[in-house]
């Protein structure tokens, strides 16, 4: 278990070197998208480019520029999205609860933030900007400067790796015995 | 009455949005003293600071301000000259512009944002009436990570209750932020078992042997605090019962996170 501070944009050889169970800080730009942005960058495509980014599952609470609180939402229900979106680009994304392996596979990372620290990950952030607003606050596609987000966990690395998957079995496994 | 109605409701909202009530911070200290795995332990500590940080600053610890719900337990002689479901939902406009929340609710199907928390059957009341000429009202706001995770089983009456839930938790914590309170609903109907899991959740705690001995067995599945391992999974279990039908086996589960946020305020 190694802690990086690492800075968007990410490389290949960034998420090369992770290993599930390291920790992870992020500085530079961060984008959210969440449910809606989702099915529309599916319908129209992406409004940035999301080459190198780290894509962050959040609907955050903003008061005109300030992030109040911007904690991580489910990503599961982002995960029929998780090959397209992987595919424009994006190395790192970063949520909580995880997503299935395959897609990461030597092409990107999944980052867990602990969930519910909402007010902790403000802290962290600065808005840049604004994409999609007629989304509404939770669902549209906010540019975040973070300054050493984290702590986060590489739940799922690009070599096949699923932290979720190992200890849901293990609890699967002890209950059938 | 109808101003301090509205006013207590903003006032509740504050409140469980910027803090823990302290059985909650407890049952969370305890667990980060007594977990063994690093990882879950440094989860639990960076939870404990994310609520100093949300108490000191004011600010809604979860970005997920929640879905209003309420409860509350009403005095049978007081008589009320304006609707309280009208009171309530006034407060929860005002604190959506003041704390402020985060807009959550939206139609259904046109998935709409009415941008102020409100809308068709939103608030939601769970109503008691209880003795004298008093007004308690607790704001239980309740983020979608953990609902979404809910569920009701219509079980055979062979098949072992503790089991579906067991099962069901196994499968499901990850994506509900634990560790996990537990708010069972065993028994009633379909609709009642649901309900019978949410009252659970806001009349917590549940120390009886049935609930300790069921949060032993979820704890021992190692799923640990956001499912990446540790001996923390659950921090508490409540189950509340009904008579069912002789053909019945209704178990509800009612999913919370650790973030259990609530806050009551009493009007006399």
């Amino acid at each position: 278990m190694t802690e990086y501070h690492l800075r968007t944009p990410l490389s290949g050889a960034d998420v090369e070197m992770l290993v599930a169970g390291d920790v992870v800080f992020l500085s530079g730009s961060l984008f959210t998208a969440r449910d809606k942005a989702h099915a529309l960058t599916r319908r129209v495509g992406s409004p940035v480019s999301l080459e190198g980014a780290a894509l962050y599952h959040c609907g955050p609470l903003i008061l005109g520029d300030r992030v109040l609180s911007a904690g991580p939402t489910t990503s599961g229900r982002m995960a029929r999205y998780t090959d397209e979106i992987l595919g424009l680009g994006v190395r790192a994304i970063i949520g909580k609860g995880g997503l299935p392996g395959e897609p990461f596979q030597n092409r990107a990372v999944y980052l867990a933030y602990p969930g519910g620290c909402g007010a902790a990950a403000a802290q962290q952030l600065r808005v840049l900007g604004v994409h999609l607003p007629e989304l509404g606050m939770a669902e549209s596609l906010w540019v975040f400067e973070a300054r050493d987000f984290g702590p986060m966990i590489v739940a799922v690395d690009a070599h096949g790796k699923d932290l979720y998957q190992e200890v849901r079995r293990s609890a699967q496994e002890l209950e059938t015995h | 009455m109808k101003d301090k109605v509205v006013e207590a409701t903003v006032r509740a909202l504050q409140r469980a949005e910027t803090s823990l009530p302290d059985w909650v911070l407890q049952r969370i200290e305890e667990a980060a003293a007594r977990e063994s795995h690093p990882l879950a332990r440094h989860h639990l500590q960076f939870m404990l600071e994310n609520v100093a940080v949300a108490t000191a600053k004011g600010l809604p610890l979860c970005q997920d301000t929640g879905l209003a719900v309420f409860h509350v337990q009403m005095g049978r002689e007081l008589i009320l000259d304006f609707s309280l479901s009208e009171a309530i939902a006034e407060g929860v406009r005002i604190a959506t512009r003041v704390i402020p929340l985060r807009p959550n609710a939206v139609h259904p199907q046109t998935r709409q944002n009415s941008e102020d928390n409100t809308g068709t059957g939103m608030p939601d009341i769970i109503l008691d009436y209880v003795d004298g000429r008093g007004l308690k009202l607790t704001a239980f706001p309740k983020g979608a990570g953990s609902e979404n995770m809910s569920l009701v089983g219509m079980l055979n009456p062979a098949d072992d209750p503790f089991d579906f839930i067991v099962k069901s938790v196994a499968k499901r914590a990850a994506n509900a932020c634990p560790p996990l309170f537990l708010g069972i609903g065993l028994g009633g109907s379909f609709d009642l078992a649901a309900r019978l899991a949410k009252r659970a959740l806001l009349n917590m705690p549940g120390e009886s042997q049935e609930e300790l001995q069921l949060l032993e067995r979820i704890n021992s599945l190692g799923i640990g605090p956001m499912g990446l391992g540790g001996d923390t999974t659950a921090l508490g279990i409540k189950i509340e019962k009904a008579f069912c039908h002789t053909a019945s086996l209704p178990v509800a589960i009612n999913f919370q996170c650790w973030a259990n946020r609530s806050a009551t305020e009493v009007i006399q």
